[in-house]
């Protein structure tokens, strides 16, 4: 039993006064050699410093495409008209004709009526227009919408009030600016009561809503930002009554004409599991219905799946990048510690010669290489903690440093410290003591 | 008394040691038996080459006989485990060697104190103890001295505290006067008169003279096998020499 309680280890969990001797034992043969020390951990600190960093901008890019996909609303389905490509080409001919395209009352009337468990479709016009307030403009996008806009696509109210349903159903002239459109036209006052312009019709100010966040392509690591564009939303009874159904366009060489019905339509689905489903059903419908490419889908869920697959994917990257530095540092800190064995052969004799046991030997390496490690380990996570903040600064992208990243990368060098370091240790502690004295 | 006294501190009885080369086996230490008792102070004397530091490392335990019984302490060391062999070092043996053999990483009183810190001795201990060996051996102004800011004879006073601080059974030393000029030397044979004097049981391996003029024993080794056993003193080398 006073074996047990005597052994190196067992003294060392048991005694916080001998740990921190054998830990400032080996910090001092560590500071001994300060550049030898360094430069060997530089390999974790590099291993390290990258996983930090990497986690630290894939989880960024990954919180920024689910804050995006949550602004779209994972119940929802969002359908959009595309310009088709073969309209944009036509030299001559399309100049003078008007270009229809897009969804129709038909497409919507017709999903509202065979797609099942679907609450609302919200069909909304877009057009881009200069906006004037007084004498002052701004190119900008005009939307005719429902007053269920803002809760349909999770944006906020800063000012005032949105649309209501009276002034809808009167085709009031009414409006809402988004918070770049307000900044632009109204750097000075507040906007709500006031009124703006839009070729020559007048509209009234309920409130100011804040900007749409952008989809980012694809929902990886979709650079981007919130839409600066200056946007207003009337009653889209209003739009329809001002503007008819056909839009023109100033292009380079003269005026194009198109003729949308909506350019925008929000489906929710009552259940999300079914989102997929009834995805699957409107795409079937405006398949039929449209013989050429002029509309696009966007499944808010889809784009929140892929982004997970990209991350997922980024992570085994990432993991491995890691595990291969990792090795690499670990492998670094084997090699200088079987040197440091063989230079310091001598003084192992001499502490096995005044009482030291194998195991004491193996814990007096041991330590010095996870200490080695873990300073390693420290430095590469203030320098991994660095880079994001630099990234985020000078490159514009967000970055998520989530608290388990510093302390996993830091457990890992550790632990690196801890696999690489058990060989030079025990080939120290298994050397013969009469040899090892009598080594040079 | 009579029976501390007849039961010796160190017994060997026909202890064999030999080292395998590929096939050659050489016999380096042929069947040494060797009572030593407490207080003596014996000097391991004989030719270069006839196994005297392997006599003294299966002393230390630093080795093991290939056959034979050492009895040190009145229990049998001869075949225990490496951790009971480094537990036995630690407690009961003291080492000073030729060239000093201090860490040089540690200062003067580090180095003292570390046969307390593998007996898991406690902060204060080992300070205290070390202290007051730095204070017999003279070195008391030069405790945080790394051993290279030490003259030769200063630093085997370092070992020589370093040997003492558990206490040991005996002490045991290689040469210890081989790389000192002669006034260090004649320091350090002081000291080692007074730890004989204090009642402290010296083995020493020994080419020095003076040394061998104030043991009180000398064995002498030929081939691995004791040559001669004779009293130490005044007119021992001669007798050694002619011997
Ligand atoms: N580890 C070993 N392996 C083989 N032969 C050894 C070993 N150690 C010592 N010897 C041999 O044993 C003999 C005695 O060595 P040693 O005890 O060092 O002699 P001394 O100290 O009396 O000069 C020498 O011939 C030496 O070559
Ligand atoms: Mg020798």
């Amino acid at each position: 039993m006073s074996f047990l309680a005597r052994h190196p280890v067992l003294r060392l969990i048991a005694s916080p006064q001998h740990l921190w001797r054998t830990v400032s034992l080996g910090l001092k043969t560590i500071w001994l050699h300060k550049l030898r020390s360094f430069l060997t951990a530089l390999g974790v600190v590099f291993g390290v410093a990258s996983v930090v960093a990497m986690l630290a901008i894939g989880e960024g890019a990954s919180h920024e495409a689910q804050e995006q996909i949550k602004k779209l609303g994972s119940q929802n389905i969002i359908l959009e008209s595309v310009k088709p490509p073969d309209s944009q080409g036509g030299a001559a001919e399309t100049r003078s004709m008007v270009i229809e395209y897009g969804l129709t009352a038909r497409d919507i009337e017709q999903i509202r009526r065979t797609v099942p468990g679907i609450s609302i479709v919200v069909p909304s016009r877009i057009l881009t227009e200069i906006i004037w307030n007084l004498d002052r403009k701004v190119d900008g996008q005009i939307g005719g919408v429902l007053p269920i806009y803002p809760q349909m696509r999770n944006r906020r109210m800063l000012l005032g009030r949105f649309i209501s349903d009276l002034e809808q159903q009167e085709r009031l002239p009414v409006c809402v600016l988004n918070q770049s459109a307000a900044a632009k036209l109204f750097p000075l006052d507040t906007p709500t009561g006031k009124s703006v312009r839009v070729r020559g019709y007048y509209y009234k100010i309920t409130g100011v809503i804040e900007d749409e966040t952008k989809q980012g392509g694809g929902g990886g690591g979709g650079s981007s930002s919130s839409n600066s564009t200056a946007q207003i939303f009337i009653p889209d009874t209003t739009l329809n009554d001002q503007f008819g159904e056909t839009f023109f366009r100033y292009k380079t060489g003269g005026f194009e004409a198109e003729k949308v019905a909506f350019h925008e339509a929000v489906v929710r689905v009552n259940d999300t599991a079914q989102v997929m489903s009834r995805a699957e059903a409107i795409k079937q419908i405006l398949t039929t219905n449209h013989k050429k490419e002029d509309w696009r889908m966007i499944v808010p869920i889809e784009l929140l799946r892929q982004a997970e697959r990209t991350k997922q994917i980024f992570s085994i990257v990432l993991g491995s990048i890691a595990a291969i530095s990792l090795l690499v540092g670990g492998i670094g800190i084997m090699n200088i510690m079987l040197a440091s064995v063989t230079e310091r052969t001598r003084e192992i004799g001499i502490r096995r010669a005044l009482g030291a046991r194998q195991a004491d030997i193996v814990l007096q390496f041991l330590i010095e290489t996870t200490l080695l490690a873990g300073v390693g380990g420290v430095i590469g996570v203030v320098v991994g903690l660095a880079i994001p903040i630099a990234v985020s600064h000078f490159a514009g992208v967000t970055t998520v440093v989530k608290a388990w990243a510093p302390a996993l990368a830091f457990s890992i060098s550790v632990l690196t410290g801890i696999a690489f370091g058990i060989y030079p240790a025990r080939r120290a502690a298994r050397m013969n003591p009469v040899e090892a004295l009598r080594h040079e | 008394m009579t029976e501390s006294q007849s039961s010796p501190i160190i017994k060997l009885v026909d202890v064999r040691k030999s080292y395998q080369m590929g096939a050659l086996t050489t016999q380096v230490v042929q069947g040494i038996s060797l009572d030593i008792h407490a207080g003596e102070y014996v000097c391991i004397m004989g030719p270069s080459g006839c196994g005297k530091s392997t006599l003294l490392n299966l002393l230390g335990c630093l080795d093991q006989p290939t056959s034979g019984d050492y009895f040190l302490g009145g229990k049998n060391v001869a075949h225990l485990d490496d951790d009971a062999l480094s537990e036995v070092r630690c407690r009961n043996l003291g080492f000073i060697f030729q060239s000093y053999n201090l860490i040089q990483q540690l200062t003067v009183i580090e180095n003292i104190a570390v046969p307390l810190y593998y007996r898991g001795a406690s902060d204060k201990e080992m300070r205290e103890k070390a202290e007051r060996l730095a204070a017999q051996v003279g070195l008391s102004h030069r405790l945080h001295h790394k051993p290279n800011e030490l003259s030769g004879g200063q630093q085997q006073r370092v070992a020589i505290a370093r040997a003492l601080v558990n206490d040991p059974l005996v002490i045991l030393a290689d040469e210890a006067t081989g790389n000192l000029d002669s006034k260090s030397g004649q320091e350090i044979l002081g000291i080692f008169d007074e730890l004989n004097a204090q009642g402290k049981t010296l083995v020493f391996v020994t080419h020095d003279e003076r040394m061998v003029r104030r043991c009180k024993r000398i064995v002498r080794l030929e081939d691995g096998v004791i040559a001669h056993d004779i009293p130490g003193g005044p007119a021992a080398p001669a007798l050694a020499a002619a011997a």
